[in-house]
């Protein structure tokens, strides 16, 4: 059972044992895996504690019930495997910011926050327009072979590479 | 009174929810066993200096295509297709991607980055998912009408698109993958 302590996998490993986790939700739940969805429904319900009920009649919640889903639960998961899997290996930190942060930007972690706030708000408002994120539309869509999906993925990246290379080659 | 019947009839039972958590349970530790948790992992990526992301996403997108295609033609499984437009996927993929540069986590992984102990993940990154997809939801009657409309195609899948026979496309996309993963590793990255 050495391999539940090892600090990393192969990346080929970790991507076939995703497809094969794909394969049985499609069997057992059918539904594919999806982090945005969960997360829209996440914040209507933090909403719904301020606004009440009146935050359900909202057109979008109509088609994404803000209550606790499949999706809710698939994100309460993953938290709970990452931190299995940090533990298991000891590679578990309490940490604000990362080294190649603090090499480019500093130890400082109000700035830090900051920012994952700003950029947390714009991939949270890009992944509800584009319908999905990296794993509903990055993975699962495109595995399906969803023209919606690859046409996503490919502008994730394009925006994604983009935008890194002013951040730390212009900015940094 | 009509909406809260819809709402309870809508709520999902308790078999439901616990797979959805053994699912995340297991997508959790792989996300996390990968590395790609990691803000430096995913950034390396974007700068193009670390391919683990690719590498990660690409052999599921191999292995889940082959399975699920071939369920399909058993008839043990659907395709769960999203429908799609121009002002959709290319507009909302580029403020997606520019999300994903300044925060440094997708959705998926701001939930591995948080098991792993990263609080700017939890504090920043979280908040602000939640803030966005908020915001989103408070403009969807405007963008829908709008927008999201632009170059409408609906769900539609690529061998649909092309019109040729679904295993052509699913043996090419195998073959381009397998190529893109060898070129990788000739490179290095």
């Amino acid at each position: 059972m050495e391999f539940l302590t090892a600090v990393r996998w192969s990346p080929y490993a970790v991507g076939v044992g995703i497809g094969v986790l794909s394969w049985f939700t499609f069997l057992i739940s059918k539904t594919p895996i999806g982090c945005s969805t969960g997360l829209s429904q996440m914040s209507g319900m933090t909403e719904m504690l301020f606004r009440g009920r009146a935050v359900e009649q909202k057109e979008y919640y109509q088609q994404f019930r803000p209550v606790v889903s499949w999706e809710v639960m698939l994100l309460l998961g993953i938290v709970i495997g990452s931190a299995s899997s940090a533990l298991l290996s000891g590679d578990f930190q309490w940490q604000w910011v990362s080294p190649l942060w603090e090499s480019t930007f500093g130890a400082s972690a109000v700035l830090r926050v900051a920012v994952a706030l700003l950029g947390g708000i714009v991939i949270g408002f890009g992944a509800r327009w584009a319908g999905g994120c990296t794993s509903g539309h990055g993975i699962s869509g495109t595995l399906q072979l969803d023209a919606a999906s690859w046409l996503s993925a490919i502008f994730f990246f394009a925006g994604g590479i983009a935008a890194a290379n002013v951040i730390f080659r212009v900015l940094g | 009174m009509r909406a809260q019947t819809v709402t309870t009839r809508l709520l999902p039972d308790r078999s439901t929810l616990i797979w959805g958590l053994t699912f995340g349970v297991v997508f959790g530790f792989l996300l996390q066993k990968g590395g790609v948790t990691k803000y430096d992992v995913i950034v390396g990526q974007l700068l193009l200096e670390d391919f683990t992301v690719l590498k990660v996403m690409l052999s599921a997108v191999l292995t889940g295509m082959i399975g699920i295609y071939a369920m399909k033609s058993r008839g043990w499984v659907q395709l769960h297709l999203k429908s799609g437009s121009v002002g959709m996927n290319v507009i909302g993929g580029l403020i997606f991607g520019v999300g994903f540069a300044i925060l440094g986590f997708c959705p998926g992984t701001v939930a591995g980055a948080i098991g792993n102990g990263y609080l700017d993940a939890l504090v920043g990154g979280l908040t602000g998912i939640l803030i966005g997809s908020g915001l989103f939801a408070a403009l969807y009657p405007r963008l829908s009408r709008g927008v999201l409309k632009l170059g409408y195609f609906g769900d539609v899948t690529l061998p649909q698109l092309l019109r040729v026979n679904e295993w052509v496309v699913v043996v090419s996309v195998a073959a381009l993958i397998v190529l893109l993963l060898v070129a990788m590793e000739r490179a290095g990255v």
